[in-house]
């Protein structure tokens, strides 16, 4: 048998309208604007887009204001509202060697054409509380500097052209877009990429220091970051004409890691890639760890059990949404299916009474 | 050599800042008559990239589109594809891409295509110039055995 129960109707109305007014907070205290929240809180709205998986910067500062700022609260309404949209087609692939940069640098190399160029990072802050910022207003000016508007070459092509690293050649293998097709392991590269793409970015972070620590041979060195806008190409159905419809923030890194050969090539360096939304490096760089990690079969390497290297696990657990929608459903009403629990448990409580009085 | 002009003013009406499209049409004021072929619709467009710069092709992730098509008359098409959620940029981009078909063409281009040009120029310049103001110039030190 089966008993449905209903009620909490009101408890719930009311919790909402707590809920409203305490996002609200003390109404003598100016409300925050979207545009404020786009402005001012820009990587948190680059997260929001990155793992929503969608690029619109004013929808995601309403989900930041909307979830009161709990960022995985926010990339679930992100996701909710992108199922939504009607699918208008798919952008011929990305050029970030066009990229327009805001940063770049290596870490392998001091001198490379284009030059190392740090763009806004916190990299070399003291990660002191500034309480300047306590005051309203102040800001320094960026400084500017005359510049040769030329295409900045990726690090790792250099080392490409004495073969000393992997090429990346096309495999021809066909991809199935993951938000409209399940998943089938194994995956093709493609998939997985597109999957840490949107993946969540604390999860990744741990699984690349686990590897960095010796979970899955590979040290990795940062063969190039950079951040700045790509433009997107785009086929106007109608016209047959390809367009730069939209102008996206990007962060990319190549990573550069320790050495595969065989009997046929000798040994060369081998590489993991990061592509993600907005100016988020640390995922940026998690995400070429990772993505090197499970590349172990690829490259003929040990499987040595560890997390990093199994897709599946991986793959299975990147998902913020997906795993926040289970975990947290464990706190809605199970109240049928603990009966049965603690019926279970009672029923062998007193097997175990029985035996006990008849020994 | 006709479609490489319509590909970079459709290109520039799709990036363009949606206050300042918007502020430039008000502007000018015009009173077009036109029928919609396909009123403005939100939609997405997955982005793709590939697998270390050369490699697979693969998703990203979706970024928001509004298009929209007219007609002027029954040659005459505009169509606005633009980034974003705004159906009336995508509105006054389709009319743009009709009228630079017709004898308005100077007036659109002079007072819209040319000033959207202009203002990305400059914030890409903007751009270029404080990132290269942070551009590293490495030196070494004379260390003391080299003496």
């Amino acid at each position: 048998m089966y008993v449905s129960v209903k009620g909490g109707e009101k408890a719930i109305n009311n919790a909402h309208s707590w809920l409203s007014e305490i996002r609200r907070g003390d109404v003598n205290i100016a409300e925050l604007n979207i545009k404020q929240i786009s402005e001012q809180l820009t990587l948190s709205v680059d997260r929001v887009m990155s793992e929503g998986s969608l690029y619109d910067k004013d929808l995601s500062a309403l989900a930041i204001k909307q979830s009161r700022g709990d960022l995985i609260e926010a990339i679930f309404l992100m996701r909710a509202y992108r199922t939504t949209l009607p699918r208008i087609g798919s952008s011929k692939p990305i050029e970030t060697g066009k990229m327009l940069c805001l940063r770049r640098i290596s870490a392998t190399f001091k001198d490379i054409p284009g030059k190392q160029k740090l763009g806004p990072t916190f990299d070399y802050t003291h990660r002191l509380l500034d309480f300047k910022l306590l005051a309203d207003g102040e800001y320094e000016k960026a400084k500017i500097e005359k510049y040769d508007d030329k295409e900045i070459p990726h690090v790792l092509s250099f080392l490409n052209k004495e073969g000393l690293i992997q090429k990346e050649i096309p495999s021809g293998k066909t991809s199935k877009d993951i938000t409209r097709n399940p998943i089938n392991f194994p995956l093709t590269r493609s998939e997985r990429l597109q999957s840490l793409s949107r993946g969540d970015e604390g999860f990744l972070l741990g699984l690349a220091y686990s590897t960095q620590r010796g979970y899955a041979r590979n040290h990795a060195f940062v063969g190039e970051l950079r951040t700045g806008y790509v433009e997107v190409q785009f086929e106007i159905p109608e016209l047959g004409i390809e367009i730069n419809i939209a102008d996206v923030m990007f962060t990319e890194c190549e990573s550069v890691n320790q050495f595969k050969g065989s009997k046929k090539i000798p040994a060369q360096f081998t590489r993991g890639y990061g592509l993600v939304f907005g100016q988020l490096e640390r995922k940026a760089i998690s995400m070429a760890l990772v993505d090197r990690s499970m590349r172990w079969k690829e490259f003929g390497e040990e499987y040595l059990g560890v997390a990093a290297q199994d897709e599946e696990f991986v793959i299975s657990h990147c998902d913020n949404i997906q795993a926040t929608g289970f975990l947290e459903h464990i706190k809605l009403p199970h109240y049928v299916d603990f009966q049965a629990e603690l019926d279970l448990v009672r029923k062998i409580r007193e097997e175990y009474k029985k035996n006990e009085q008849r020994t | 050599m006709k479609n490489k002009s319509r590909k970079q003013w459709l290109s520039y009406l799709a990036t363009a800042d949606e206050n300042y499209l918007i502020s430039l049409w008000d502007n000018l004021n015009m009173k077009i008559e036109y029928n919609w072929l396909r009123e403005p619709e939100i939609g997405s467009v997955m982005v793709q990239g590939k697998a270390g710069v050369t490699g697979d092709n693969f998703n990203v992730g979706e970024v928001t589109i509004t298009r929209c098509s007219l007609s002027l008359d029954k040659k005459i098409q505009g169509h606005g594809y633009v980034q974003g959620r705004n159906k009336y940029k995508s509105k006054i981009a389709a009319l743009c891409d009709a009228l630079m078909q017709t004898e308005k063409k100077e007036i659109i281009k002079r007072n819209i295509i040319d000033k959207l040009i202009k203002y990305k120029n400059n914030k890409r310049n903007e751009i270029l110039s404080k990132t290269e103001a942070t551009k590293v110039d490495f030196f070494t030190l004379v260390r003391g055995e080299d003496k």
